[in-house]
């Protein structure tokens, strides 16, 4: 069976399983709509919240990066992973004990302030909109790749299956749809790693062959890699820094208390019964998250060895262009990869310098998508990896825009603008503002703003600069109050805005970057997609030093901190 | 609120700060730590075909992760029985 025809089976069969799921899991409460009734076992929760924490970024984008990138990847993998042992034990189980719909909410009951409850659905909104146009990228790329339907047609398609499951469902129809997208997803994953691992180095578990010999020698496969690539110029692949150790630094904090503060990962844990629960329900999220990302540096290892391997089979004597495999031609199709003759030999020649380098476009996502037919493995793996990616890709998305539209149903509408509407009416807004927010990304998706690229840096550095500081010192402080909170969270975007503006352009315009972005202007040489940790700090620094000059919080909200800190008494998410 | 008294509630915060202070030190070593701070001497000792270092960054980090996060609702499952506030 050809590729095309095998990818329309794989791909069809699992948004029938979404189809169906949607249908079996309808929403009738707002409770079931916001938090999937509060009765998800902590096991499918942690599963469910995988899926909607692995977008097309990791699924697809990750294991690019670190191949080109090597030892300095690593901030991706600690950064997105440390960023659940902070949720485990500083955030889930006291926003469980809570025991309410939304994380803006949380912010204004703490703070008794509408003004903080608006400001922190401004940010959410910022957040998950940024985040949301990735997601929907992915769709169409991927459709158009694999099914070779138009980019168009493919974000379409992508968007009225979401329609489906998340407008009739809510909560409950994503986390039942989620599980069922982890599944496909991380076998996408593992299976091909697991065959490429097989034939480099004959040991069929990835994160044991990155540290294997390689197949019939005696030599390490990334000692192997290592040498592969510093006889072309590039920096040794174990130990080539991400620009400075200081940056390194920062940039792992930034994504670590960024993912902590993303909101669509902590309305999960608002799903499972109790604060016990929301515990152990972060680790099993880890657990399931760590699967994918123990695989993805060797997949990046070795994706990155096949590919030099490919183009210079031995050393000094280059592929002929005209020779180049099938995957090869595919991908110039897309643009994604490009050859220039420089020196005319009709070879294709790979190499760091910018003069006599001819792959002059290599892009990163090619990395995961191309690896099994850079690997020559068999048609129903390549269907699988593109069922894969499409299901990071919507579950990530169903999760996002449901963070949206409960912020405007249930934070702008129902607690600010109308209190007093009933609960069908609420749960009717919330179906309308679901649908309104699947076609505003769907429209994002078909116009990608010129700042796209550089959002989803935007999307962790405000969480990290806002949401995150604000939800710890709710917990852990009682003398933090309204002033200081606002103060803290508009201090701490204003200081990552301005940052990533006066490097990247204002909304990312390059003209109008009034510092350039070059590493000599850099505060400390960190780079404007690490500097959401030092948001963090001047929002965290702002918030005492204003609520030390400013009246304490009222008893009842000192009692409200006393009530979260003890898990007794849950109960379920609640309406007012 | 379900604690004996109000000794038994500050006990108890103080408990888990205890806890959580001493997890978040394992945290911070194993990845700021091993994985970026110190990675360089790391680099000299070998895992197999890793560099100790590099394999704390891309490997090690995460499995230490996957432990803390299960050893902290483990102990805090203790502690709330140890103060009768497990939530049964």
């Amino acid at each position: 069976m050809d590729l095309k025809t095998m990818t329309y089976i794989v791909v069809g069969l699992t948004f029938a399983l979404y189809l169906g799921i949607a249908f079996w899991a309808r929403a009738g409460s707002t409770k079931e709509f916001y938090v999937a009734g509060g009765g998800v076992h902590p096991v499918a929760n942690g599963m469910a919240t995988a899926a909607d924490w692995m977008s097309a970024a990791s699924f697809i984008s990750m294991a690019g990066l670190i191949a080109f990138m090597g030892y300095g990847g690593s901030v991706f993998l600690m950064g997105w992973t440390g960023g659940y042992v902070i949720l485990a034990m500083l955030l889930a189980p006291y926003l469980r004990k809570y025991g309410k719909f939304t994380v803006p909410e949380f912010i204004g009951d703490r703070f008794y302030s509408r003004g903080a409850r608006v400001v922190a659905v401004i940010c959410l909104i910022i957040c998950s909109v940024t985040y949301v146009i990735g997601q929907m990228k992915g769709v169409g790329v991927a459709f158009s790749r694999f099914l070779e339907v138009s980019y168009e047609l493919g974000l379409l398609v992508g968007m009225v299956i979401v329609f489906f499951y998340a407008v009739l469902g809510g909560m409950k129809g994503i986390t039942y749809t989620q599980i069922a997208q982890y599944c496909v997803l991380i076998f996408a994953y593992t299976i091909p790693a697991m065959f490429i691992s097989l034939n480099l180095t004959g040991n069929p578990i990835p994160q044991l062959g990155l540290g294997s010999t390689m197949v019939g020698s005696e030599t390490y496969l990334l000692d192997r890699l290592d040498q592969v690539v510093t006889e072309l110029g590039f920096a040794e692949y174990t130990t080539s820094v991400r620009l400075n150790m200081t940056n390194m630094f920062a940039y792992t904090l930034s994504l670590m208390i960024g993912t902590a503060g993303l909101p669509h990962v902590i309305i999960r844990f608002f799903t499972v019964p109790k604060v016990k629960d929301a515990r152990t329900s972060a680790g099993w999220a880890l657990i399931f998250i760590a699967i994918l990302y123990t695989t993805a540096p060797a997949v990046a290892g070795m994706a990155r060895l096949n590919l030099m391997n490919t183009i210079e089979p031995t050393q000094g004597e280059h592929l002929v262009y005209e020779e180049r495999p099938q995957w090869f031609k595919n991908w110039e199709k897309t643009g994604l990869l490009k050859f220039e003759d420089k020196n005319g030999d009709g070879r294709i020649q790979y190499t760091s310098s910018k003069d006599t380098n001819e792959m002059v476009k290599v892009d990163n996502d090619i990395m995961v998508l191309a690896n099994p037919e850079i690997a020559q493995l068999p048609n129903w793996v390549i269907a699988l990896v593109a069922a894969g990616g499409l299901a990071a890709a919507l579950s990530t998305a169903a999760g996002l825009l449901l963070a949206i539209s409960s912020a405007i149903s249930h934070d702008l509408l129902k607690g600010v603008i109308a209190p007093n509407i009933s609960e069908k009416q609420e749960l009717r807004a919330s179906r309308i503002a679901m649908a309104v927010a699947i076609a505003g990304a769907g429209y994002l998706g078909y116009n990608p703003p010129d700042f796209a690229a550089g959002t989803v840096a935007l999307a962790f550095g405000l969480a990290a600069s806002s949401i995150f500081p604000a939800l710890m010192m709710g917990i852990f402080s009682k003398r933090v109050n309204k002033e200081g909170a606002v103060a803290g969270m508009i201090a701490g975007i204003t200081v990552t805005l301005l940052y990533v503006f006066q490097h990247k352009g204002i909304m990312f315009i390059a003209d109008t970057a009034f510092l350039g972005d070059m590493s000599a202007n850099w505060f400390m040489g960190i780079e404007p997609n690490a500097f959401g940790a030092v948001g963090a700090v001047v929002n965290f620094a702002v918030a005492f030093a204003v609520s030390r000059v400013t009246a304490e919080p009222p008893q009842e909200v000192q009692d409200l901190v006393e009530h979260i800190r003890v898990p007794t008494g849950v109960e379920g998410a609640q309406d007012h | 609120m379900a604690f004996q008294s109000e000794s038994d509630a500050k006990a108890y915060w103080k408990e888990n700060l205890g806890l959580m202070v001493k997890l978040m030190v394992v945290w911070f070593v194993v990845s700021f730590g091993c994985g970026i701070l110190f990675v360089d001497a790391l680099n000299t000792i070998q895992l197999g075909g890793y560099k100790l270092g590099f394999w704390f960054a891309q490997q090690g980090s995460i499995y230490v992760f996957v432990v803390l996060t299960f050893y902290y609702a483990k102990k805090m499952g203790d502690l709330d029985r140890k103060y009768g506030v497990d939530d049964e």
